[in-house]
């Protein structure tokens, strides 16, 4: 059997955490390290348990150890403002990177809609765009894939406590690069993104909500089960990604209502903004390591 | 109730919250019209956007007549004595929004979130601040929760740069004792050069009432909007609230009967929707619902044959907050699921 592929998540908050015990499952990828800036972070401490090597000294305080301890995938869990330092420090030692944040340095990828597109491109650097992005941009290629989307909006409601401090810091950078992720993958001639955080207790389930605007009158029949087939497939790896209600035909308006319940891993299970990111994450990592496996074993 | 020889700075607000009755489809030349006639009575400060602020225009919450770039162009270079202000909602509009706004020559940025979530706002408010622009905090939906929490979230904002911060009655739920413990909350325990407003909804009728309170409370800034042209039964009338202002001695700076003349000569007949408090605004105000969701209940209410305020009062108990229009619809297609399985 082949040796798993090493790999550090930096970033120790809400996502870096809630990837940790995802990629703990993982057939093909081992987690080794986890990098963070606080060293009394809850993420940290739950790392160093499970039997990672641990550092509250940023990505410097791994640098020294990448080579040794063979980290060849590095998921950057942080902030849009610090993900291009992480990055150059990595990259330095060959390391492919899965930003997480919404800094979008490179290529974006939503594994259902384009993982397959990362196959053979070598990228250093592959950008998830946004939570509300994976929950929502599958959707918008759904339809895309079937007639010409001129407009497309997505809302994403995340409940506060799963809102950590860096999504509220990049607040903006969450809409630019979703709204972005609308148009470049999904399909959407111009795309427009919208984030609501809401308090209530008990916290609510990460909700979504996109709107479609087609050029012609909706094929209605191909768009359901182009939108079935959809959902079909994000659920390999988020089971709880629902149609709640929709898709509603108005017009030219095509809308969807959705529901994503999280696995509940790290935060409970309304934090499906979490599992959707982390989820699609490790996926696109794992694919990554495939290609590492195979060009070790040529 | 003594206010003699208070002053306060009033801040009409019927081209933006007036939007939403407007279904933002208020033109360029009807801006330009009321704006210009607000600015000959003396009011000093003028919101002009999308209801929803900078970055509004969507499916979500509707598409406007113009472009806030659009109206603030036409109406900006208008003004003889009024400034400008924008509204700018973090998670709808961006600083490059702000960016533009200040380009357009837009006097006031105001950044508003909801009460509890004013981390949001930090970068929003930073660069208002740093662009020396009268930089005002809203916290929407205040009567959510307690002044010691509201006064938590109001130094986070003073901390970013906020010269102001408002307590926002956006369901028109407050009674003139919950304005007057936020206000004197905040106005005791903010910096000294800060100053505290207050931007209230009619839902109740204690538009004026409770504006009252806030400047008894120590508010330096008030909204209303002339003819009462807001979402739900609309905010204070600008037109009565100086009228009582003037009867109790409190100076504005406004010429009262030249604002009544813009309110019935100019406003009222250009409304598309009678702005009152009728059933569906009521329940807002007595519920605590976000008061823009009015239009957009009313018209799914209608589509899938359902009582707008049964919807409404799901809102509220679902505790919604401000921006979360997309529910309305969601909520009206599981109450009609709900209907035909009984």
């Amino acid at each position: 059997m082949t040796t798993k592929v090493k790999a550090a998540i930096i970033g120790s908050g809400n996502i870096g955490t809630d990837l940790l015990y995802k990629a703990l499952r993982s057939e093909i990828i081992e987690p080794v390290w986890m990098v963070g800036i606080d060293p009394e972070s809850e993420g940290l401490k739950r790392a160093k348990e499970l039997g990672l090597k641990t550092t509250a000294d940023g990505v410097k305080g791994m640098e020294p150890h990448i080579a040794d301890d063979k980290v060849q995938i590095a998921w950057d869990a942080t902030s849009a403002y610090v993900h291009e330092s992480n990055n150059e420090i990595v990259k330095k030692h060959g390391v492919r990177m899965v930003d997480l944040t919404p800094a979008a340095i490179g290529p974006f990828c939503v594994p259902p809609v384009n993982l397959q597109d990362m196959v053979g491109r070598d990228e250093q650097n592959v950008n998830m765009v946004t939570c509300g992005g994976q929950a929502t941009i599958p959707m918008v290629a759904a339809v895309s894939r079937v007639q010409a989307v001129e407009y497309g909006e997505i809302i994403a409601t995340v409940s506060s406590k799963s809102a950590g401090p860096g999504t509220r810091k990049n607040i903006d950078e969450f809409t630019r690069t979703t709204a972005r992720g609308v148009e470049v993958v999904g399909g959407a001639e111009r795309g427009k993104a919208i984030i609501i955080i809401n308090p209530a207790e008990p916290p609510l389930m990460m909700r979504d909500t996109i709107h479609c605007l087609t050029k012609d009158a909706p094929k209605q029949e191909e768009i359901i089960e182009s939108a079935q087939q959809m959902i079909a497939e994000v659920q390999k790896y988020v089971p709880g990604y629902t149609l709640k209600n929709g898709p509603v035909f108005d017009g030219n308006r095509v809308s969807f209502y959705m529901v994503v319940e999280g696995l509940g891993d790290f935060l409970p299970k309304y934090a499906g903004n979490l599992d959707i990111m982390t989820a699609a994450g490790l996926r696109t990592a794992e694919l990554i390591a495939e290609e590492i496996q195979r060009a070790e074993a040529a | 109730m003594n206010l003699e020889g208070k002053k306060v700075t009033l801040h009409d607000m019927s081209l933006r919250d007036g939007m939403h009755p407007q279904r933002h489809q208020l033109t360029t030349e009807q801006m330009i019209q009321v704006a210009t006639a607000l600015d000959a009575a003396g009011v000093p400060l003028i919101e002009v956007t999308h209801g929803d602020g900078l970055g509004g225009a969507s499916v979500n919450y509707g598409f406007p007549a113009a472009s806030d770039e659009d109206y603030l162009r036409a109406v900006v270079p208008k003004m003889n004595n009024a400034k400008v202000s924008a509204l700018l909602i973090p998670g709808i509009g961006t600083v490059d929004h702000l960016r533009m706004a200040h380009d357009c020559g837009v006097h006031t940025i105001r950044v508003a979130t909801h009460c509890t979530e004013a981390d949001v706002s930090e970068q929003h408010i930073a660069l208002g601040a740093k662009m020396e622009m009268d930089t005002v905090g809203f916290l929407m939906m205040a009567h959510m929760i307690p002044p010691e929490q509201l006064l938590e979230q109001a130094k986070l904002m003073q901390g970013y740069g906020a010269n102001c911060i408002y307590i926002t009655d956006s369901a028109g739920y407050m009674l003139p004792d919950h304005v007057t413990a936020r206000v004197g909350h905040l106005r005791e325990n903010l910096n000294a050069d800060v100053e505290v407003g207050f931007h209230g909804h009619h839902n109740m009728h204690l538009g004026i009432a409770n504006s009252l309170a806030a400047l008894e409370a120590g508010a330096g800034r008030v909204d209303g909007s002339v003819a009462g042209m807001g979402a739900g039964a609309g905010n204070t009338p600008l037109e009565v609230f100086v009228a009582v202002l003037h009867r109790m001695g409190v100076e504005t700076g406004i010429d009262m009967w030249r604002l009544m003349d813009v309110a019935e000569d100019i406003v009222y007949p250009l409304m598309t929707h009678k702005v009152r408090a009728d059933r569906d605004s009521l329940t807002l105000g007595y519920a605590g619902v976000y008061s823009s969701f009015l239009l957009h209940a009313q018209r799914a209410a209608k589509k899938y044959g359902l009582k707008s305020t049964d919807i409404l009062l799901e809102l509220g108990r679902m505790k919604t907050v401000g921006g979360q229009e997309d529910m309305i619809e969601d909520v009206a297609l599981d109450m009609k699921k709900a209907g035909a399985a009984e």
